[in-house]
């Protein structure tokens, strides 16, 4: 979740590019510095890695000398659960392979270009601000479909396969294209909602607001002592409050109002549940300094550490992120938002409890069997487990936790999960398919936050911005049904 | 290239010495040839295209993509705020680095016959270069924290030690382009008092003496003496710093809200391109904006060169 600008540097691109002109001579130089002319010709027959024998213990035929080249995001969960676990767990069943690790935070920087010469790492975390588009990937055939992952038996119980191992949720929020095909694997069940610090509240005798005017009460009480009562930070991470206002419309309208956005539906934004959620917010963010729309998420994440703000929305990953600045006696907890009226679709408990973390195999792999054969893996008891172990974040894979310690943060997440139960907000999947409208929601979102446009403006700008990327033929198309 | 020789060069030692100049050239040709002119031509190509950069395989779509751009508020807000930046930042800049240069040189009066720059004048001079040898992106994250919007920040900080409220540098929309433009002049003017001073130094000093002798004070000085000797060097450094008005890509991208905003009021050229190119994957577009921005950049410096061009004055 960092947001470090960084780009190809000079000498990453003269190794690319240069190197290979230098020795091949001008001609083939001018030739391979042509960013269009590389990698045309894709190479169908190496792709599917040669394969060895398929076997139970094998089942996609992983050839046992085979390299795999592995791309994590180095973001809130740092890489250390790959280099530690999950490769070390490859490995073990392929003790010849030989693992390439890369560890970085611009995925789509680093990445593009290779998806543009063909020459691409096995396994990819997409994940970051700055991810890769995977509906256009999708779309130009650049992802491996992971059906066959998820039809698999799995590593701790041949009897079952990979799919039934899973919280229910996870492939499905994974499906990209028409018609829809899983190509993400969603590993980290994330939750979302208001975190706060239960130890300080506990001290005030403040509890987390179940409706919007005991939020308001409940503000004007943090003010008086001093606080910001609620707070997120714009320069960077405004999607993190476009979130919250998604999911008081999905508990305002149900899921339905969520899908309509995705399958950029008529009138989808001006809908009445999105309406109500924007102005319900935007009266909170009158409690909010204008200071914090230039402010960026570790900075207001450390006010809150620091006792200066005390709502602040985020996911699960905040606990880990947070971890090397939380002092002693902070205690992480989150709560669900609150509702905005009491003939709201879903009750207060509802929370949006998503998988996430992407994680995809780009088609054209050389060793896509090994890439296959490191998902399921990852899949594995013991992989999660460590994943849970080392991020503090939970995964979707069912009984992973049982005989760990969980966090504070962890446990209230748990708690929350178990309230809700089947009320679950579901996932928005505009925010990967659609990027140009995203970017307009964030703009969108920081402006009605700050005061510089109406709950009305708001809906109806993002619906322009919607309308304009239905309309824009350049543009891959994607529906969702459930 | 005196290619006409070449071929008479008979003799081993004439092949040899040419042999030697031409290793030294071809190299930087080739370099410069695949690096900069071979993606110039490119972009121009794959402006026609609706390629997504993800993939080998794209569409001729003909000049979709410009008409795209002419409809595209995001773009016209870009070249507006070029505009503006065109129109303050150079003149800014060479207006306070003249005046630092004319102090710096000539400013101080007369010493021994011969006029020189305000006391410790050789000390400023370094001191001006200072944000010159910084990296830009070290720019950015100084000024992240000089322009912090709450009380933390610098300015701030110091504003409010006298009681004034904190300014909203970055977030006030109405500031913020102004704002950076700030920067821009800031990290600009060291160069510039450095290339003003050097043109200073080659006037020679009998100019000054004998205007100083019929009585011209320092403000004739300047206006009469230094300003029009020194026209090429201005003429120089207006064209660099009207290029640099069509970038500003780094100093937006660290320290704008959400990368160009508040809403927009931030924006550039370079950063949209960026944007169309990596977030959006819409190469073929984010290269029409391109070629859109290689012809503005050339329309300027052709226009500049021709208005200010004028009689060159030997000495």
């Amino acid at each position: 979740m960092t947001n470090t600008p960084r780009e190809i540097t000079r000498r990453q691109m003269m190794h690319r590019i240069g190197l290979t002109a230098l020795v091949a001579g001008p001609t083939a130089g001018l030739l391979s510095a042509c960013a269009t002319s590389g990698g045309s010709t894709p190479e169908p027959a190496a792709s599917t890695g040669g394969g060895a024998a398929k076997s139970d213990s094998n089942p996609f035929g992983v050839k046992a000398d085979a390299p795999l080249e592995v791309v994590i995001f180095k973001g809130a969960y740092g890489d250390e659960y790959a280099t530690q676990s999950h490769e070390p767990l490859y490995v073990k069943e392929f003790p010849q392979a030989k693992i390439t690790h890369q560890g970085i935070q611009t995925i789509a920087q680093t990445l593009t270009p290779r998806f543009a010469s063909g020459d691409v790492p096995d396994v990819v975390n997409n994940s970051g601000t700055d991810n890769l588009d995977t509906g256009s990937l999708v779309a130009a055939g650049q992802l491996l479909d992971l059906t066959p992952l998820y039809e698999a038996p799995s590593i701790d119980d041949p009897s079952k396969k990979v799919k039934d191992t899973l919280v229910p949720g996870t492939i499905e929020s994974g499906l990209v294209g028409d018609p829809a095909k899983p190509y993400i694997l969603n590993y980290v069940y994330t939750a979302y909602g208001l975190w706060y610090d239960a130890k300080l509240f506990e001290k005030e005798g403040w509890t987390p607001p179940k409706t919007f005017d005991e939020f308001k009460t409940l503000a004007d009480k943090i003010k008086a002592k001093g606080m910001t009562p609620y707070a997120y930070a714009g320069k960077n991470a405004s999607y993190y409050q476009y979130w919250m206002i998604l999911i008081s419309a999905a508990k305002i309208g149900g899921n339905q109002v969520l899908i309509d956005i995705d399958n950029l539906a008529d009138g989808a934004w001006t809908n009445d549940a999105v309406k109500q959620a924007a102005a319900a917010w935007a009266e909170i963010g009158k409690y909010m300094d204008k200071s914090y729309e230039g402010l960026i998420h570790t900075e207001v994440q450390t006010q809150q550490n620091q006792g200066k703000v005390a709502l602040y929305p985020s996911g699960s990953w905040l606990e880990p992120e947070q971890a090397k600045d939380t002092p002693a006696g902070f205690e992480y907890a989150m709560a669900p938002t609150p509702s905005v009226s009491a003939s709201d679709a879903m009750p207060y408990e509802a929370i949006r409890a998503v998988a996430g973390e992407p994680y995809v195999l780009p088609a054209k792999g050389k060793n896509i069997n090994g890439g296959l054969e490191y998902m399921r893996v990852m899949l594995s008891k013991e992989a999660a487990k460590a994943f849970t172990e080392k991020t503090k974040s939970l995964t979707v894979v069912v009984g992973s936790t049982e005989g760990l310690t969980l966090s504070p943060g962890t446990a209230s997440v748990v708690e929350v999960q178990t309230a809700a139960g089947a009320n679950v907000v579901t996932w928005s999947s505009f925010e990967q398919w659609y990027k140009e409208l995203e970017t307009e929601l964030r703009k969108q979102t920081n402006a009605l936050m700050f005061g510089r446009i109406t709950a009305e403006q708001f809906c109806t700008n993002m619906q322009k911005a919607a309308d304009k990327t239905k309309a824009d033929s350049s543009v891959t198309k994607q529906k969702r049904t459930a | 290239m005196r290619h006409g020789k070449l071929s008479q060069a008979s003799s081993p030692m004439a092949l040899r010495r040419y042999g030697f100049i031409l290793s030294f050239l071809a190299a930087p040709l080739v370099l410069y040839v695949v690096f900069v002119i071979a993606p110039y031509i490119q972009a121009f190509q794959i402006a026609l295209t609706n390629w997504k950069g993800i993939s080998p395989d794209f569409d001729y779509v003909g000049l979709e993509n410009f008409g795209r751009m002419f409809d595209d508020d995001v773009f016209w807000q870009a070249v507006r705020h070029h505009g503006l930046l065109l129109l303050v930042m150079p003149l800014a800049t060479i207006a306070i680095a003249l005046f630092f240069s004319f102090l710096l040189n000539v400013g101080g009066g007369q010493a021994n016959g011969r006029r020189t720059g305000v006391r410790g004048s050789a000390f400023y001079k370094i001191v001006f270069f200072f944000p010159q040898v910084l990296a830009v992106a070290i720019v950015g994250v100084l000024f992240q924290a000089i322009l912090r919007p709450d009380k933390t920040g610098v300015i701030n900080n110091a504003l409010g030690a006298v009681g004034v409220d904190p300014v909203g540098w970055l977030i006030n929309p109405d500031l913020a382009l102004w704002t950076i433009m700030g920067v821009m002049v800031w990290q600009a003017v060291g160069f510039y008092v450095v290339l003003f001073s050097a043109g200073m130094s080659s006037i020679p000093s009998e100019v000054f003496e004998a205007a100083a002798l019929d009585g011209a004070g320092r403000f004739t000085l300047f206006f009469k003496i230094t300003l029009p000797l020194l026209w090429d060097t201005l003429q120089v450094g207006w064209v660099y710093l009207g290029i640099a008005a069509f970038d500003g890509f780094a100093l937006v991208q660290v320290l704008s809200v959400d990368r160009g905003g508040p809403d927009n009021a931030t924006t550039v050229l370079p950063l949209e391109i960026w944007r169309q190119a990596f977030t959006f994957s819409k190469y073929g577009y984010a290269s029409a904006m391109g070629v859109a921005l290689f012809f503005l950049t050339l329309t300027f410096a052709v226009l500049t060169l021709r208005v200010t061009r004028r009689e060159r004055i030997e000495f």
